[in-house]
């Protein structure tokens, strides 16, 4: 029986907070191996990245009750793939905000399993932008109708462009250096050494990244992330399930989702949404930034991890190009141990939305199963931090705090 | 100078037919809030700071700050830039009429509207002291 009524919360509803502390557990995890799937749909990259997850949990998909996806999933959603999964569920859950859509998933999960919504909710992400972009891109919503496009559309600002524009101001406001962006595509390669599905497994010099093509003023192709087809697929269980599974238990304790937009015009492209998100999600888990053992952090150029960090409090405002220097987010030796399967920059990007993928190795180091090159010792709480759609215009933050129960 | 790239026609909606037929007579426009007596970027018809829906078409200065810009090389190049006009908003938009590696955060700026290839006349800014017309 549902522990809590539905349908009773309320606006600015602070008397209906339902702590996630202690409610939901990832038991289930699975990146799929491939970055190149010419011979396969997108709908088939979904049901592989199911089933690898349920057999990482030992469930089946009987027991899945709750189905959540994004708009990398083909036809209409979560309909189409319940359909072609053959899933019987009783809650359904499309939010999505990008690349962190996944997060805000594991978030929700979490919410549904609480309200008693569902006891075993399955996420998954795919998709084929690199071998078949044109497939891909079909499903990809087209701009008419949408409201901003008309006073950006005509200007054609590309990805890197974007972000080019937000790592720029932070130049000029902060002194930060291409260098010490360069620094975090370094990290990301020396983890990714280790990492033997990642796309680009060879560690790279910030020397190499500087003399690679400049895509975007100040962003070098080193700089971006892989294109890679794929996905992933995460399990989120009530607490009753995950006791009958031998799987270590993975705690949500935190979340936060927030929008960050234009802002009516006052545009600051110094900060993201983290800022927000990441607020919300260590105030629910009663933890601050120096109890953090690993972090993931949203990885599609080098700016985007940057300013994510000084958003979270891992670093003040402006200080991002110092915490990042000199080897700062290499495992084992940095300050703080970032994006150890290799990232984004290195290791995987599937259908050009990262959040799966971090989530993903933050479960790998809180069971103690990342590559022992780079596992962190006695790993506890993990952050996981994305932002799916345009850092320079507009996106989604999304925050999980994660805890080896 | 080089000449400028072609931007791509706007989907122009009918709250917002105003402000392109002012830029093809080359005039820039902003959305003000007559409640909170601010402007607004991009126009909306209900205010997206105070949400009244008494809004307005008002002339822009057209004079800004380079908030922050990119270089695509290309042929020929093109300069992404968020403009900060005057009136305090902040836009995207192309830098044009302007060699690459003159360009400064904080420079001033103008106005300017180049053609879609459709026709439609976009707003553009180039650097304000060295005007083409």
């Amino acid at each position: 029986m549902p522990k809590f009524a539905a349908g009773n919360s309320r606006r600015n509803g602070i008397k209906d907070h339902v702590e996630l502390k202690g409610k939901a557990y990832i038991a289930g995890a699975y990146e799929h191996p491939t970055r190149k799937a010419p011979d396969k749909s997108c709908a088939q990259l979904h049901a592989e990245v199911a089933l690898g997850a349920l057999r990482d949990a030992g469930l089946s998909h009987l027991d899945v009750d709750g189905y959540f996806c994004a708009g990398d999933a083909p036809g209409l959603g979560p309909l189409s793939l319940c359909d072609y999964l053959g899933l019987r569920v009783r809650h359904l859950d499309s939010t999505d905000t990008g690349g962190s859509a996944p997060l805000a998933h594991v978030a929700h999960a979490a919410q549904a399993i609480t309200a008693g919504k569902c006891r075993v909710a399955l996420i998954t992400l795919a998709g084929v932008p690199r071998s078949q972009p044109a497939v891909h891109a079909y499903g990809v919503r087209s701009g008419a109708n949408t409201p901003e496009a008309e006073f950006e559309g005509p200007y054609n600002l590309a990805n890197p462009a974007a972000y080019a524009l937000a790592a720029r101001r932070h130049m000029h406001e902060f002194s930060t250096t291409p260098a010490q962006l360069a620094w975090i595509k370094v990290a990301a390669s020396v983890h990714a050494q280790y990492n033997p599905n990642a796309m680009l497994r060879a560690p790279v010099t910030v020397e190499e990244v500087l003399a690679s093509p400049l895509v975007a003023d100040p962003l070098h192709k080193l700089d971006c992330c892989v294109v890679s087809d794929g996905g992933g697929a995460l399990l989120v269980v009530a607490p009753e399930v995950m006791r009958s599974l031998a799987r270590p238990p993975i705690r949500v304790r935190g979340a936060g989702e927030s929008p960050k937009g234009t802002l009516a015009g006052d545009v600051d492209l110094t900060f993201t949404g983290a800022a927000w998100s990441g607020r919300a999600a260590f105030e629910e888990a009663a933890v601050t930034p120096s109890d953090i053992d690993y972090a993931s952090i949203y990885d599609s150029f080098t700016i985007t991890v940057l300013l994510q960090l000084e958003d979270l409090g891992f670093c003040a405002k402006g200080q991002g190009g110092r915490f990042v220097a000199d080897g700062g987010l290499i495992a084992g030796t940095g300050r703080l141990p970032v994006n150890t399967d290799g990232g984004g920059l290195c290791n995987n990007h599937p259908s050009n939305r990262g959040g799966m993928t971090k989530a993903i190795e933050a479960v790998r180091q809180l069971r103690g199963e990342a590559h022992p090159a780079v596992q962190v010792k006695d790993c506890r709480l993990a952050l996981v931090s994305a932002i799916g759609g345009n850092l320079a215009t507009r996106h989604g933050a999304a925050t999980l705090i994660l805890e080896r129960a | 100078m080089s000449a400028s790239a072609t931007p791509s026609a706007p989907l122009i909606a009918p709250e917002n037919r105003e402000f392109w037929q002012a830029a093809a007579a080359g005039r820039l426009l902003l959305r003000y809030c007559l409640a909170c007596a601010r402007p607004h970027w991009y126009p909306r018809a209900i205010c997206p700071r105070c949400f009244a829906a008494h809004t307005e078409w008002r002339p822009a200065s057209g004079s800004g700050l380079l908030y922050s810009y990119t270089v695509v090389n290309g042929v020929p190049p093109v300069i992404p830039a968020y403009v900060q006009l005057q009136e305090g908003v902040t836009l995207l938009s192309w830098l044009v009429h302007c060699d690459p590696a003159q360009v400064r955060i904080g420079m001033p700026v103008s106005a300017t509207f180049v053609n879609s290839a459709q026709g439609q006349a976009v707003p553009v800014f180039q650097p304000a002291a060295d005007r083409h017309t």
